[in-house]
């Protein structure tokens, strides 16, 4: 389509920019089909086949562009497509409904409502985007161009004002002016620990060697996160621009990307751009005319959450096991390969092209006094809209889950959400209204953390669900301090002997000890947080502990030792739906007599709880 | 997997060529590798896609190439999951138990497959069709519970349909 070449100024970025709308301006409507990570397992590219096939049936490939994007945000619709320059949203597709849809919308002008967006709150079908309350309460500025371009294409992140915030940079601005203007947005890393990036960039500034590193942690290992895996997948470039500046700001000729192994089609999609890159001269030797001189490699993780630490992932980088190390030094003074270092996760180096472009003013008036920007959150678990969102930091609970996740499936009731993944905490009913910042989360002893926002309704039980954090943390542990090796194991035993209906009250008191020693001892991040799940849990539930261990009962019939099921005889209607569904005939009864569980054949699977409509079944 | 352009050249060709062929491309990665620090772990990340798992006969012929001791390639290939020493099965099922899956019942489905695969997690079936293992978090939270089968993403899973997955027997892309 256009000729690749290099590009020494800013004029050059805008003859691209000028070219590529040209050649986008001469068709009638763009279709960007989903290729976020969920689309792709739910078969969009059957899809985009199918919408190519059809464009040459009906010959309209003059009128229509297919382009393939990134993530839009809605995992559980997919896959879906956006229809450009009406933005008409198209979920749910399969191969079959696009004739159909290609016939109506594009040679009829006619939007083929029966393939829209569905509000199963609204109970109605909701035709353009900006009309979706899931996308009208968020704020794009980490994913201003997830779902909005073709992840692949160079020239279209350019067209973006990509690399713009680059080329002022590096040739209008000192390094001291570029972390001057990223301390002044107030922006706070993004990973996890929310530590100000401005001040990080500063003292690698400062930092005096012959050789210093720029890292970009993409070793996303939180258990329900997908933010960074998304980014990547779907605008790698913002990455890559973000990585430069900052080297610019550092004075790094050499970046890393650690990229987890279990993400082939981020590995692939960065690794794609970085090619493109380098073809376009913005890596390289004397980027953009400024005779700054940076490149990025990609290392692969191999499966280690430790990794996501950052001592321990330099040493991964350098092929070593990865073992965190004690601080100080801190990776600025002696990081990889003994020299000063910068390390920042993916979200973080998504936001700085914007902060430079559009100044740190305009960043800072986003989220509050003191947690600036946005934040992006992987919305999952017992939640209707299940995806990816961007929202002002700050907001409250509430609006996330509710006016934005559209709230909880079947009706249920919200119990709790965790936030922080394994090293964060659980957020209980009584606090929905929390607004979502570094500081108030801290004060309810949960972290902002990477962005893995898990919704569990009044079904979960929470002894579970802290025994399913320590199993993976234990799991996890890399073995090299004793109170994270050992106090993992012990409190998981402790754990795993209250599920099992064999807890006394001692447990408890043994747990919070065990829990502020491992706090206080361990080496690293997280063995230093392994503990909060439990701890919160039992801040929050304690009353769920003590039912396991005094009344040996599991409210929520999850841990299956202590699950008791019976039938009531007064409320039962003798409709026999329980015994249908029983899948090992453990229930019997019939028209004259009330059902009752042979408790000796019942493998409590809940299955009879959840078919009785009148609510005859304990547990 | 897809990694860095050289590394497409080393998935695993396995029954098309010889231990000789698979050890001079191996040869050829190490001599891309062998002069940038810290390359270890991505000549192992190769190593396991031309030989399929990383037994010690293997590791004892890195160390040597890289001049370092073969207790230190132990060491990184038993600290990471991602390596194995054993060879694995036909096909590898990854049971997602990341939080989102945990939560929407990945539990039952790993119930499901030890029970219907007859092995525990990190074995394999004895007629080396299928490895079962667990993974934390693949990232597809919005399609709780999630299944892979030679890095394809099954979705939405829950014991009927893990079940019909497996009957159906058509697997990869």
């Amino acid at each position: 389509m256009i000729e690749t070449k290099m590009v020494k100024t800013a004029a050059d970025l805008d003859s691209i920019r000028e070219n590529f709308l040209e050649e986008t301006r001469r068709y009638q409507y763009r279709v960007l089909v989903c290729s976020g990570g969920g689309c792709v397992s739910a078969g969009c590219h059957a899809v985009k086949n199918a919408l190519l096939q059809a464009i040459e049936d009906n010959h309209l490939e003059d009128k229509v562009l297919v382009s393939e994007t990134g993530c839009i945000g809605t995992c559980n619709l997919g896959p879906v497509m956006v229809v450009m320059p009406e933005e008409v949203f198209y979920t749910k597709l399969t191969p079959a409904d696009i004739p159909a849809i290609v016939e109506s919308h594009f040679a009829g002008g006619a939007v083929k409502e029966d393939n829209t967006y569905y509000d199963t709150a609204l109970k109605k079908r909701v035709t353009h985007l900006k009309d979706i309350e899931y996308f009208k309460n968020q704020i794009k500025i980490a994913l201003r161009n997830c779902g909005n371009i073709d992840y692949g294409s160079i020239e279209e992140y350019i067209a973006s004002d990509g690399y713009k915030a680059a080329a002022k940079a590096l040739n209008s601005m000192t390094p001291a002016q570029v972390v001057d203007e990223v301390t002044k947005s107030g922006l706070r890393g993004r990973g996890g620990a929310g530590f100000p990036t401005g001040v990080k960039w500063n003292a690698g500034l400062q930092a005096v060697s012959d050789e210093k590193y720029i890292v970009c942690n993409a070793d996303e290992g939180d258990p329900g996160a997908f933010m960074d895996r998304s980014l990547i997948e779907g605008d790698p470039h913002t990455v890559i621009e973000g990585i430069l500046i900052g080297a610019y700001a550092i004075g790094a000729e050499r970046g890393f990307a650690y990229i987890r192994a279990e993400y082939p089609l981020a590995i692939e999609r960065f690794n794609a751009a970085l090619e493109q890159a380098r073809d376009f001269g913005l890596l390289g030797e004397d980027i953009l005319g400024s005779g700054f001189d940076f490149d990025i490699e990609v290392r692969i993780g191999a499966g280690a959450f430790v990794c996501g630490e950052e001592t321990a992932l330099m040493a991964s980088i350098e092929g070593e096991r990865g073992e965190p190390k004690q601080k100080p030094p801190f990776p600025f003074q002696k990081g990889l390969f003994q020299k000063p270092t910068i390390i920042n996760n993916v979200e973080t180096f998504a936001n700085i092209a914007p902060i430079i472009l559009k100044g740190s003013g305009w960043y800072a008036s986003f989220g509050t006094e003191k947690s600036k920007g946005t934040k992006v959150f992987a919305l999952a678990g017992d939640i209707n809209n299940t995806g990816l969102v961007e929202v002002p930091i700050g907001m409250k609970l509430s609006d996330i889950v509710y006016k934005i996740g559209g709230g909880l499936p079947g009706g249920k009731e919200f119990k709790a959400a965790q936030i922080g993944g394994p090293s964060g905490g659980c957020i209980t009913k009584e606090n929905l209204d929390t607004p979502v910042d570094y500081d108030s989360l801290m004060k309810l002893g949960a972290i902002m953390g990477s962005g893995g926002l898990i919704v569990m309704d009044e079904d979960k039980c929470m002894v579970d669900v802290a025994k399913f954090f320590m199993e993976f943390v234990q799991d996890e542990s890399c073995g090299k301090c004793t109170p994270c090796r050992l106090g993992t194991k012990r409190m998981l035993a402790i754990l795993q002997k209250i599920t099992d209906g064999e807890g006394t009250m001692e447990d408890i008191d043994e747990l919070e000890t065990l829990a502020r020693d491992v706090t206080s001892s361990a080496l690293c991040g997280l063995g230093q947080t392994a503990p909060n799940p439990i701890l919160s849990t039992l801040r929050n539930f304690r009353n769920e502990y003590e039912m396991h261990i005094a009344d040996k009962r599991c409210p929520t019939g999850k841990c299956k030792a202590l699950a008791c099921y019976t039938i009531d005889k007064a409320a039962c209607k003798k409709c026999g739906l329980c015994a249908k569904n029983c899948p090992v005939s453990a229930i019997s009864g019939d028209k004259d007599t009330p059902y009752s569980i042979d408790e000796s054949k019942c493998i409590k699977c809940g299955a009879c709880f959840g078919k009785c409509p009148f609510k005859a079944i304990s547990r | 997997m897809n990694m860095n352009p050289e590394e497409r050249e080393t998935v695993c060709k396995c029954g098309q060529e010889t231990e000789e062929q698979k050890y001079e491309r191996l040869d050829q990665v190490i001599e891309i590798y062998k002069s940038k620090p810290g390359s270890l772990i991505q000549i192992l990340h190769m190593a396991q896609g031309i030989f399929g798992h990383i037994p010690s006969e293997l590791q004892e012929y890195i160390a040597g190439k890289l001049n370092m001791p073969v207790a230190k390639v132990h060491g990184v290939v038993s600290f990471y999951t991602h390596f194995s020493m054993v060879p694995k099965g036909e096909h590898t099922i990854q049971v997602c138990m990341g939080t989102a899956c945990f939560v929407r019942g990945g539990k039952e489905i790993l119930e499901t497959l030890t029970d219907e695969l007859g092995i525990g997690v990190g074995e394999t079936t004895p007629d080396g069709k299928f490895t079962l293992e667990v993974t934390r978090c693949i990232g597809a939270c919005g399609l709780a519970p999630a299944v892979t089968i030679d890095n394809v993403v099954y979705q939405m899973m829950d014991s009927n349909k893990i079940k019909q997955v497996l009957k159906n027997g058509e697997f990869g892309a």
